[in-house]
């Protein structure tokens, strides 16, 4: 009984979790011309702080793998078809209301620092920009149905193109902001027909619904629709093909590209496929496709990462990266290691990133890391964070990635072994490009102007504090998913989702687990790689000196991130734009102009020549008068 | 007699008409042939009145033998009328242009 009364104030509280954000944005967004820095600062803030505590107390409450759908109002209800707005809250969710909120919160608190100089319009402008975000997203994995869901990923795909060209003056930014939007299109596309497959087969686009009525679907259908999710998924989550948007979102304030390129948006992809994981499952052709292009992703972009010299390229292509890897792990069915990663992920990345903007901060706007060096002495709690960061995501024991890391790459050995070596060959990248950046930036001496020099200096606490929570989350954060060979029962994390994982375990027939030598043989190779790849870089560029020499050969094609770009502009963009001029100089000119300005134009002429009858003549006028009626005359009486 | 005669004359009254008003620039003399068409169709509604008063059907109903024949003079005096204003228009028209060649009057301005 009282079970019941918990579950039922679940059930009235989760709505207040989108909701709080949405308010923040309506503040924020309609009372931005009265709303001094502070209060915009506190407003944004607060309603996510409000929305955590909440995801909290939500999040204690499914801990027992419990799910609930609470039902608000039909959304769509047409003959044969329901689609209720609805929210589900079960372990996958919440773990993501955590990761959204928590972290969503540290960096709103970091904006309000950051984005300091900026107008108070401005100011409270990008505050409400960020909590629309917030609020999308939470709609997007709070969604009891791949139309809600649906919803969130357009909301979310807005706010990114909001964010990114948040210096709209700027035509560089606004080009970044319209590539995203429409990259994210062509995903969209491949995700809405999903869901219609869905709907025509199933009936229904309630998750629930779905997985209990799976044997209407045949395996073409599965395969099919997974397919066309997982192109939903590249978009939203920077895959190949369509993954060239987000090193260019880093146009956008670097909180922005904290929150939303690291985060929490590219990773709706792998909450889509996670909670779709009967689906994904049930058709193993489409698990090998993510996979490979997953890993291929992985791989393309750390080799671009090796060779950038911009501070948040090197973290968008590591985040591209990053992500390959977590589709690598659903691709090999490792699911909980996929959210796991997302988790960890969403903890050092955002690290980084805020990191990155703390030294941007002091560097006055510098981005280019050959400018930098020496840092370590200025900023001490920037420097300690980051160095932090960067042993997590290469996978060093005992930070966080390098547990998330290696459950998905022992996961990957299970299924092939190719998989693996590729995978740990990335990590090996990974730490490459990260001890690349951290010694280029922090350690050898300092390359900038005098000027810049004189102006370095530690972030104020609103930036530094949410750095240090970042900070210790990286390191313990991995605590919640000891592999079963350190400690026996010791992954929380598998236990707290396996409920959302069930059908799928059930499906998959044999399982055979590495034994307990293989898996520390395994993580053994992966942590000597990464540190061998470390410890070169450290030493390679904590002497680094400035040259004007060009990069050659293979270096030069990494520096130019494999000419992708190039590639697009060539086949796609121009000829996009030649049909267009196509169309606009021949079937618009002439065809369409051409038909309209001639029926003008036979008017005029007509007329013209018609003219010439209304002579004067009053003979003429009679002489047709009289004809008429002849004509009268015949066809009355010999027609 | 037979109506055909009545109709081959009005016929004949109407076409002379016609092609006078065609043909002439004289405007007193396409003035009279529009008279003559005028007469001709007269004549046709007095000789279709005699023709039907003949039948059974109306001679069973009152007046309908004399009706057309009082048209008929009704028409005369309208026209007679008509005549009057017709030839005022000429008689102006030959104050103005010192013609009645109807091909000089080929413009609504001067």
């Amino acid at each position: 009984m009282t079970f019941d009364l918990i579950m039922s104030n679940v059930l009235q509280l989760v709505w207040l979790i989108p909701a709080l954000p949405l308010i923040g944005f309506l503040l924020n967004g309609l009372g931005r011309k009265m709303l001094s820095k502070t209060m915009a600062g506190i407003v944004g803030s607060g309603t996510v702080l409000l929305a955590f505590l909440v995801s909290l107390y939500v999040f204690f409450q499914v801990k027992g793998g419990n799910s609930h759908v609470a039902h608000y109002f039909n959304f769509i209800n047409i003959e044969g078809l329901k689609i209720g707005f609805d929210f589900q809250v079960d372990p996958l969710s919440s773990i993501f209301l955590l990761i959204i909120t928590g972290v969503g919160f540290l960096i709103h608190v970091y904006s309000t620092s950051y984005m300091h100089e900026e107008d108070p319009k401005d100011f409270a402008k990008y505050f409400a920009y960020l909590n629309l975000f917030v609020f999308s997203m939470l709609l997007l994995v709070m969604g009891a149905n791949y139309v809600i869901m649906f919803i969130g990923w357009e909301g979310v795909g807005l706010c990114s193109y909001l964010l990114i060209g948040y210096w709209f003056k700027n035509t560089n930014y606004n080009n970044a902001a319209k590539k995203a939007f429409i990259m994210n299109r062509i995903g969209d596309l491949g995700f809405l027909l999903a869901v219609f497959w869905l709907i025509s087969k199933t009936g229904s686009a309630d998750y629930h619904e779905v997985f209990a009525n799976l044997s209407k679907l045949t395996t073409r259908d599965i395969t099919g629709i997974t397919l066309l999710l997982f192109v939903g998924a590249t978009g939203k989550s920077a895959q190949i093909p369509l993954y060239t948007w987000l090193p260019d979102a880093m146009a956008g304030p670097t909180p922005v590209s904290a929150l939303i390129h690291a985060a929490t948006m590219v990773t709706a992809g792998i909450y889509m496929i996670a909670r779709s994981n009967v689906l994904y499952t049930m058709a193993p052709a489409t698990q090998t496709v993510v996979a490979v292009v997953g890993l291929a992703t992985a791989i393309l972009a750390a080799t671009i990462a090796l060779k950038q010299n911009d501070i948040k390229k090197v973290l968008a292509y590591s985040t591209v990266s990053q992500l390959g890897y977590m589709f690598l792990g659903l691709g090999v069915g490792a699911f909980t290691g996929a959210v796991f990663h997302v988790m960890t992920h969403a903890f050092f990345k955002a690290l980084l990133f805020l990191g990155a903007g703390s030294v941007i901060h002091a560097m006055g706007g510098e981005q280019d890391i050959r400018n930098m060096g020496g840092l370590k002495k200025h900023m001490r709690i920037t420097h300690i964070t980051f160095l932090l960061a960067c042993f997590a995501i290469a996978g060093m024991p005992p930070f966080s990635g390098f547990f998330s890391k290696d459950e998905i790459l022992a996961a990957a050995y299970e299924k092939n072994p190719v998989l693996w070596g590729i995978g740990v060959a990335g990590a090996m990248m990974t730490a490459f490009y990260m001890f690349r950046l951290y010694a280029m930036t922090f350690l050898g001496n300092f390359r900038g102007t005098h000027e810049q020099e004189h102006h370095l200096h530690e972030s104020p606490a609103a930036m530094t504090m949410p750095l240090i929570v970042l900070a210790i989350l990286s390191v313990i954060g991995g605590f919640i998913g000891i592999p079963e060979v350190f400690m026996h029962g010791g992954h929380r994390l598998e236990e707290f989702l396996a409920p959302v994982f069930a059908q799928s375990n059930a499906l998959i027939k044999e399982h055979h687990a590495l034994s307990h030598s293989q898996e520390y043989m395994l993580m053994g190779i992966s942590v000597a790689a990464a540190l061998a790849a470390l410890a070169f870089a450290w030493n390679k560029f904590s002497k680094y000196r400035k040259s004007d020499k060009e990069e050659a050969g293979l270096g030069k094609v990494l520096e130019n991130k494999w000419y992708v770009d190039e590639l697009y502009d060539s086949i796609i963009v121009k000829p996009v734009l030649a049909i267009g001029k196509y169309f606009n100089n021949v079937v618009e000119k002439r065809g369409i102009d051409g038909f309209v300005n001639g029926v003008g134009r036979a008017v005029n002429y007509g007329s013209r020549q018609i003219r010439l009858l209304q002579s004067g003549q009053v003979g003429a006028y009679v002489l047709m008068m009289v004809l008429g009626i002849l004509v009268f005359f015949i066809v009355q009486l010999f027609l | 007699m037979e109506i055909k005669w009545y109709i081959g004359l009005a016929v004949a009254l109407f076409c002379t008409g016609v092609v006078g008003v065609l043909t002439r620039r004289n405007s007193i003399i396409i003035f009279m042939c529009i008279e003559l068409m005028l007469n001709a169709v007269n004549l046709l509604l007095v000789a279709f009145s005699k023709m039907h008063a003949a039948s059974p059907v109306a001679q069973a109903l009152p007046n309908v033998a004399s009706d057309a024949q009082l048209f008929v003079f009704f028409i005369m005096v309208v026209a007679a009328a008509e005549v009057s204003v017709g030839l005022a228009i000429i008689v102006m028209m030959y104050r103005n242009i010192h013609s009645v060649d109807i091909n000089f009057l080929n413009r609504l301005k001067n």
